[in-house]
């Protein structure tokens, strides 16, 4: 099983703002066993969309160097259930970003109406043993694939480009 | 300028929303760790809050002197010596050490500080009206 919550940036705005797209569907494994015949995205995947989209944004921040994991929810309120058919749009705003961690405010809409909110932190993991458990290649992979270089825009508004040294890193010597 | 009812006020608020306890539970003689239940992940997000709260600016170990207690220096066998219990006292004058001093196992350090220790940390940062 593939873990991506959310499946397209619709923006991605550098170290301020992302939202994206996670459209619920019945061709969802998990939705059989929760439950068999009442179909329900528990909320602890819609939370875990929400830390990618802001996970994301925190991490193309730090142009890729940073682990950053999902360390506490200091608060969460759910106004629905999350059901096959539903397309929940993720927006996720940074409050602060420091060395150590960095947290964001996060709400989840289908369409107009509020379905959650959110305060997530996340903490930055510099222990230099992780190494090997984040590649360079995974987020590269995953930012192409939702899209964020083909919405996102830097600081200064220009299109979102990859950090080159991640590039490289993937690439192998700056080819 | 905030009245020190004030100050007291806005710290209550920031560690219910940062440790999700209950108002009553926020007592000025409550320790952070031991009473509230706030482990390494909450201090970040109070430093936050608190900055946010008193518009104020609070850089990495002034609270919560992190430096101190993990140098080779300042620590022996697991407890702080005399040079490095100096050093904690000249950086966090509002905070009571002496309990601790008595018998400064590092581990303990953490039950240390207690929400009055907060408000005072605070009242010295901004300017506070009685």
């Amino acid at each position: 099983m593939r873990w991506y919550w959310i499946d397209r940036f619709l923006e991605f705005e550098s170290g301020r703002r992302a939202k994206a797209i996670k459209n619920v569907s019945l061709a969802e494994e998990y939705l059989h066993d929760n439950f068999p015949y009442y179909p329900i995205m528990p909320a602890s995947l819609v939370i875990e969309g929400l830390a990618q989209t802001g996970g994301l944004l925190i991490c193309e921040h730090g142009q890729f160097r940073e682990k950053v994991v999902l360390a506490k929810v200091p608060k969460v309120t759910f106004y629905s259930e999350a059901v096959p058919g539903d397309t929940l749009i993720y927006t996720t705003t940074v409050e602060y970003i420091k060395d150590e961690g960095a947290m964001v405010t996060a709400t989840s809409h289908k369409g107009d109406a509020l379905h959650a909110e959110a305060e997530i932190v996340f903490a930055h993991l510099n222990d230099p043993r992780l190494g090997s458990l984040f590649e360079p290649e995974t987020f590269l992979r995953m930012m192409r694939l939702l899209g964020a270089f083909e919405v996102g825009h830097a600081a200064d508004g220009s299109p979102l480009r990859p950090p080159a040294k991640l590039l490289e890193a993937v690439n192998g010597t700056g080819a | 300028m905030p009245t020190k009812d004030e100050v007291f006020q806005k710290i209550q608020t920031a560690l219910v929303d940062a440790l999700g306890v209950d108002e009553e539970d926020v007592k000025p003689e409550a320790t952070l760790v031991g009473d509230l239940g706030a482990e390494s992940i909450d201090f970040l997000d109070i430093v936050f809050r608190l900055e946010k709260a008193f518009d104020i600016k609070i850089p990495r170990g002034e609270l919560f002197p992190e430096d101190i207690l993990t140098d080779s220096k300042y620590v022996q066998d697991g407890k702080v010596t005399e040079h490095g219990l100096s050093e904690l006292r000249q950086r966090m004058p509002f905070a009571n050490l002496d309990e601790f001093s008595k018998n400064p196992v590092v581990q303990d350090f953490g039950n240390l500080l207690t929400v009055a220790d907060m408000c005072r940390f605070v009242e010295g940062k901004v300017e506070v009206t009685d």
